[in-house]
């Protein structure tokens, strides 16, 4: 799961350094995502994934990181069973 | 407009009604013409205590609920949109401050000293560069270098920077942090160098005196608030500087409105029974005016609502979306029904110098569309409703 939401951020986060070289607890925001790259992000995870996230999960805190996003998406799986 | 209950928030309110119309409205019109500083009527609240009216009480203040710190903004508004404006804007400061403290004892100690002496905080938060986005800066702190850091920041306006005792400046955390990774620090006046850029000649909020400077401060480590801007920001200072800065537009408006019922009362004094054309444009003001009334008022209510119990949910999209819609639909409606107002007055509306005059209120109201460009919230509202849900 995880291989693919660094995908998507690669894809969408607009970071200013490789996601490579970030840890899975990098705080993506102090790697140059904007708040407007953060929604395109989401927007991707959702198509990615197949699933929408919550209203309560939208927020900044939970997309700081690849492992805070693998967190909200678990969450959202376990929510829909 | 009553929504407070305790006997502080009464008194605050009280305050703030006596003077507004004891000592804001008769220098209203001077503070305007001349585009100076309201010292009158900024001395007036500084001696009843009010610019500490959201400090708790045990640092010292009044502990007023946010309630009633919106309430005596309208009040002001109705006498003098730059008095009020400035208590406003000082009222956000404290609540960044009060909300964001984290335990610090510096900032409580200093809370305890605002209270004290009455110390008017303004901040520094739009940048040259940033093209209006507050969650960007380009200046950054540096240092420190024993125990203080440094900046420098070109700002475009800075709201009675010349009057204030301290700012609260965001700037990057660090020489190398991205633009969006920004705090928020408190220098005091002495730490702060202020040059001044251009004049201050502008269309309405003249009294607020806001010209552009170039600034350079000293900020010892401790007074950084340790919370990110973008947690202060979306927790605090965008949806209480909406719902303040409502509330003073609020008050332009009914004041505007005050105006133009007082003309058409006395025009029907004059002829009774007569019909009157301006009598039918009067309702339908009052309708606009319901409908401002009605959001300022909504949004208040909705903000008390989370704004202690669950601050989680202030930093939601469909949150923010909510409290962008107000500042945009407020910042609109305000000078619609002023506009509105001076349709029913006419020609002694259009003077300066009669008891129905509108002109300052639509220049005043006017000046809220620009406090943070609404293209530039629709810009960011137009992002967000490509994820949020329930909105």
């Amino acid at each position: 799961m995880k291989e693919q939401i660094r995908q998507v951020i690669s894809e969408h986060g607009q970071l200013s350094v490789p996601i490579e070289t970030l840890a899975d607890d990098a705080d993506l925001y102090q790697a140059g995502m904007t708040s407007h790259a953060s929604v395109n992000v989401m927007i991707a995870l959702e198509d990615s994934f197949d699933l929408e996230f919550l209203d309560s999960m939208l927020k900044r805190s939970v997309f700081e990181s690849v492992d805070s996003i693998a967190a909200a998406l678990a969450e959202v799986r376990s929510a829909a069973v | 407009m009553s929504v407070a209950v305790s006997s502080r928030d009464q008194e605050l309110i009280a305050a703030a009604r006596r003077i507004a119309a004891e000592v804001a409205a008769p220098s209203a019109d001077a503070v305007d013409r001349e585009a100076r500083f309201p010292h009158e009527a900024v001395d007036a609240l500084r001696e009843a205590g009010a610019l500490s009216a959201f400090v708790p009480a045990e640092l010292g203040g009044a502990g007023a609920s946010f309630e009633a710190v919106a309430e005596a903004c309208f009040e002001l508004g109705r006498r003098c949109a730059a008095t009020a404006m400035v208590f406003a804007m000082h009222q956000i400061q404290v609540a960044c401050m009060v909300r964001h403290l984290d335990g610090s004892g510096w900032f409580e100690g200093y809370l305890r000293e605002l209270a004290e002496r009455q110390l008017l905080v303004a901040s520094i938060t739009s940048e040259v560069g940033t093209g209006g986005d507050m969650g960007k800066s380009v200046a950054a702190l540096s240092g420190p270098v024993d125990g203080v850091s440094s900046f420098e920041k070109q700002a475009p306006t800075v709201s009675y920077g010349g009057h204030a005792d301290a700012f609260l400046t965001t700037l990057r955390r660090a020489p190398e942090a991205e633009p969006g990774d920004q705090v928020l620090a408190l220098s005091r006046r002495q730490d702060v160098e202020l040059e001044p850029q251009g004049t201050w000649d502008p269309l309405g909020m003249r009294g607020t005196c806001s010209p552009g400077f170039v600034v350079r401060g000293r900020v010892p480590v401790e007074q950084v608030l340790a919370a990110p801007f973008a947690t202060i920001s979306c927790e605090s200072m965008t949806p209480i500087s909406h719902i303040l800065w409502s509330h003073v537009w609020l008050g332009i408006a009914t004041d505007a409105f005050d105006r133009a019922r007082a003309f058409v009362r006395a025009a029907a004094k004059r002829k009774p029974g007569e019909p009157l054309p301006a009598a039918m444009r009067l309702s339908e003001l009052m309708s606009q005016l319901s409908l401002l009334r009605a959001e300022v008022s909504l949004a208040l209510r909705e903000y008390g609502d989370v704004c202690d119990s669950d601050r989680a949910k202030l930093a939601e999209m469909a949150t923010i979306l909510r409290f962008n819609n107000l500042k945009i639909a407020a910042s609109e409606q305000a000078p619609r029904v002023c506009q509105d107002a001076l349709g029913v007055c006419g020609i002694v509306g259009y003077k300066n110098d009669t008891p129905f005059s509108v002109g300052r209120h639509l220049r005043d109201a006017m000046s809220g569309c620009l406090m943070v460009a609404n293209e530039r919230i629709h810009k960011t509202d137009a992002s967000l409703l490509l994820i949020a849900k329930d909105v």
